[in-house]
């Protein structure tokens, strides 16, 4: 019981609660000063989330250590007082170490997850058949939205987490730059998270996740715990991204040049300066709505002199290149796992490496292509267009180059591989199905159907969520210091292949025949119940395949395998730690010498290691 | 086997599934039928670009198979494949020909688009009025209001969009384009219809509670019967 109280969740929920009834109360008071009925849900959770959200860091101790040093006293209390505690309570506690935090990251990941996913499958099943069943319609836009919402909130928690994890490691640092800014970072996200779940059953809103007014204004109170909830989740971004751009500038080993950086590093770079700076403005659209909502400003209403479409631009300026901070983290893991697997050098190192800010860069121009029938002005489509279509040159360039890498290789087809072979093959349906969009007249038909469901799953699975499959699987041995069970592994691979290739593969179909998207009925004189049901099936099929990551994890993260410091005999300097890495890393500072991907040239090494005198690289 | 073996092999197993998929796409309608004349280019650009995605995906699929199954390692085999870092003109060339072939793509949609947006002579106007979760639509030169809309076969048709309450959108299949309904502007759409029928308008932005079932009957008839409509709708009104 002890333990329990000690934990930081169990006072962070604790400090959360008391914050967010001392706000709803100020509000309660003020009104009821002000003559007016003490109680509207409205202002009073706005105000309440703000103060919950201070409770809720207050209880972990995530302003502890700043408030103490301007309060003038000593730092490092906080340490002493955490040794008496068992080591598992770190995970739940305000712990400053990025492995920590990593892995923080990755299952919280994980959970909001298996919240998000049978949303959607909930929609899959209403859609097998015509007619009201299943869902009411208001429950069902409800799912969609959460569903879409949460998920994304997912993608930039799981890449967060592997950000943190790997990067200090890959460039033989001891920990990021800022650490307890790290933390704070993680410490923003589960009350986040909780405003999203939350939303659901305030009421849930009927907008889709882009939440566009008017409709977002007039919309039910989920959607005010959306828009604040995504706003809050939005800090970590940006902290995040202030971070890993700083450890990455200042806290590389010594040799380790930008050219001999591992390829995931530079995803890491593109993506933390897309984090840092684009995420203000889907923080600033979101809070105008909820502006709007509470205090009636006019900023997208036309009867009060605002402008609609201002919002999209806002909008989409920030979630367009979300899209590529969804998806570079996981082209980096697949740019790290092909050469391992094939015993071959990465193909075209520096071009792959420059592809991901080129990606980046060329994806900060392309945001109106989602507003092509939105009535922006007809020839502002056209530029539009042209720099949509710019971008399929670096991503071509990274397939290209794993394709090439693969080819004459010595390929090992472990369980790490196998998702990577699937997120390639998806990812490429993805993008080429992206440059069709990008053709203006061709859009004009298929935005706003299932197409583009289908086209955004493929890129969001073949970037996201399939390497990251890949890398729990490839780096679980090092974060646990034990082996997955293969088996399991091929089952949860060929289960979730299958099922998604059921599962969005007819969505194409049926966009392309004219299905619109988040639509609760469709009408049965039109060509679709047959490939709903399919899709039906595959999503069962995708939620049966995690429950056998889940039972793999489980089962091995005390009884797997023992695993050795470097199981997949890789070059990259987390391999050369133990498994686990110990607290700071590395004792010594490694020596790089050149890339990590140096397999079958002769002579070639990575980096020395003062402490073993060992080296990665060829004997 | 050498290098140009394997290379020679790929090609082959490439050009045979991009010259499958290309057939496919060019004789299967992957489309509902088209009706307008604005369906035209946006379905000659939907084959031209699956045909030159199918030749990139077969590139992609074919080399990834025959990798894992030619190029996998023995077991037992622990050393290291050969160590080639990169090829600088199959990199410059793989850079160049996308680059080319999407800006060519850029040019024609342009092109496309161009033709389908500018005015054309004698346009009929129709004002369509989107609210929650209905679509009305008037006649101005007519005078007439209805709930259907009604077209003359091969009549320019200039639709001008309003909503009452949220972003709404048009959409009629078989015309193929869409364009948003946002309230304080009007937008506008241009549509040819040249295949009598009855078909559906849908809304196609997510505006609320009924968006799913916010439809409207569209029906394109001979100029005489077109008319005729006109005439019944005037005597109601």
């Amino acid at each position: 019981m002890r333990v329990f109280f000690a934990l930081g969740l169990v006072r962070a929920i604790i400090g959360g609660l008391i914050g967010a009834g001392i706000g709803m109360g100020l509000v309660a008071a003020i009104r009821l000063a002000a003559g007016l009925p003490a109680w509207n849900p409205a202002p009073a959770t706005m105000v309440g989330t703000f103060t919950g959200l201070l409770g809720f860091l207050i209880g972990v101790g995530a302003l502890s250590g700043w408030l103490r040093w301007v309060g003038g006293g000593k730092e490092d209390e906080q340490d002493a007082r955490k040794s008496r505690l068992p080591d598992w309570t770190r995970y739940f506690s305000f712990d400053t170490n990025h492995k920590v935090i990593g892995i923080q990251y990755m299952v919280t990941s994980l959970i909001f997850m298996f919240f998000a996913g049978p949303l959607g499958i909930a929609d899959r099943v209403k859609n097998m058949a015509p007619g009201p069943w299943v869902l009411d319609p208001g429950t069902y836009n409800s799912a969609i939205s959460v569903h879409g919402i949460t998920m994304l909130a997912v993608t930039l928690i799981g890449i967060s987490g592997m950000m943190n994890y790997l990067l200090p490691l890959m460039i033989g640092a001891r920990d990021m730059a800022f650490p307890r800014l790290n933390a704070f970072s993680y410490w923003v996200i589960p009350p986040a998270g909780i405003l999203l779940v939350l939303s659901f059953f305030v009421g849930g809103h009927d907008t889709g996740w882009t939440a566009y007014p008017p409709l977002s204004v007039k919309a039910p109170l989920g959607m005010q715990f959306m828009l604040l909830g995504f706003y809050i989740a939005g800090l970590s971004s940006i902290l995040g991204g202030v971070n890993l751009i700083t450890t990455i500038f200042k806290m590389r080993a010594p040799g380790m040049g930008f050219f001999r950086m591992p390829v995931f590093v530079w995803s890491t770079l593109a993506t933390a300066f897309l984090q840092m700076t684009f995420t203000q403005f889907v923080g600033m659209a979101f809070l105008m709505v909820a502006l709007e909502r509470v205090l009636g400003f006019g900023f997208f209403a036309p009867e009060k002199g605002g402008n609609v479409i201002l919002y999209q631009h806002l909008f989409w300026f920030y979630s367009h290149p979300a899209v590529y901070i969804f998806v570079i983290p996981g082209l980096g893991v697949i740019s790290e796992i092909v050469p391992v697997f094939s015993r071959k050098p990465l193909f075209g190192y520096k071009a792959v490496a420059i592809s991901s800010p080129g990606i980046a860069l060329g994806g900060s121009f392309v945001w109106g292509h989602h507003m092509f029938a939105a009535g922006i002005e007809d020839w502002l489509r056209i530029p539009f267009m042209f720099t949509t279509l710019l971008v399929a040159v670096p991503t071509g360039v990274k397939v290209f180059g794993w394709l090439s890498t693969m080819w004459l290789g010595k390929l090992r087809l472990a369980t790490p591989f196998l998702f990577v072979l699937t997120a390639i093959v998806v990812f490429v349906v993805g993008g080429l199905t992206g440059v069709v969009q990008g053709i203006v007249p061709a859009d004009l038909h298929i935005t706003d159907t299932y197409w583009i469901v289908a086209h955004f799953h493929s890129t969001l699975f073949g970037g996201f969520v399939f390497p990251m499959m890949a890398a729990i699987y490839y780096w679980f041995p090092k974060v646990t210091g034990r082996m997955l069970r293969e088996s399991l592994g091929k089952i949860h691979w060929a289960l979730m292949s299958l099922g998604f290739l059921l599962l969005y593969g007819p969505m194409f179909v049926v966009g392309l025949l004219g299905m619109r998207r988040r639509i609760y009925d469709f009408d049965p004189s039109q060509p679709f119940q047959s490939w709903n049901i399919a899709s039906a099936i595959g999503s069962g099929l995708v939620a049966i395949s995690m429950l056998f990551l889940v039972a793999n994890i489980l089962l091995s993260v005390r009884r797997g395998a023992l695993a050795p410091d470097n199981p997949w005999r890789s070059r990259t300097l987390e391999w050369q730690v133990a498994s686990p890495p110990p607290e700071d890393n590395f004792e010594e500072l490694p020596q790089v010498h050149d890339d990590p991907y140096g397999y079958g040239v002769a002579g070639s090494v990575h980096a020395v290691l003062p402490e073993t005198g060992g080296h990665t690289g060829n004997r | 086997m050498s290098t140009s073996r394997h290379a020679l092999i790929v090609t082959i197993a490439v050009v045979v599934l991009s010259i499958a998929l290309v057939l496919f796409f060019v004789n299967v309608p992957v489309v509902p039928k088209a009706a307008a004349t604005q369906a035209i280019p946006v379905d000659n650009l939907f084959v031209l670009m699956f045909s030159i995605a199918s030749v990139f995906f077969s590139i992609v699929v074919v080399v990834m198979l025959y990798s894992v199954i030619v190029f996998r390692s023995r077991p037992g085999d622990e050393e290291d494949g050969p160590g080639i870092r990169g090829i600088s003109w199959l990199e410059i060339t793989w850079s160049i020909i996308p680059l080319v072939i999407v800006m060519a793509l850029a040019v024609y949609g342009g092109l496309a688009l161009g033709s389908m947006v500018s005015s054309q002579p004698q346009e009929m106007e129709v004002k369509v009025v989107s609210a929650q979760w209905s679509w009305q639509f008037e006649y101005p030169q007519y005078g007439i209001t209805s709930s259907e809309l009604h077209l003359p076969v091969n009549q320019p048709v200039l639709l001008k969009l309003n909503a009452l309450d949220v972003v709404h959108s048009f959409w009629v299949p078989e015309f193929r384009i869409k364009q948003d309904a946002v309230p304080g502007i009007e937008t506008v759409l241009r549509i040819t219809p040249n295949q009598e029928g009855a078909y559906t308008v849908y809304c196609a932005e997510l505006c609320g509670l009924l968006h799913a079932y916010m439809t409207g009957p569209v029906v394109v008839a001979s100029q005489a019967e077109f008319d005729e409509w006109i005439r019944e709708q005037q005597e109601i009104d």
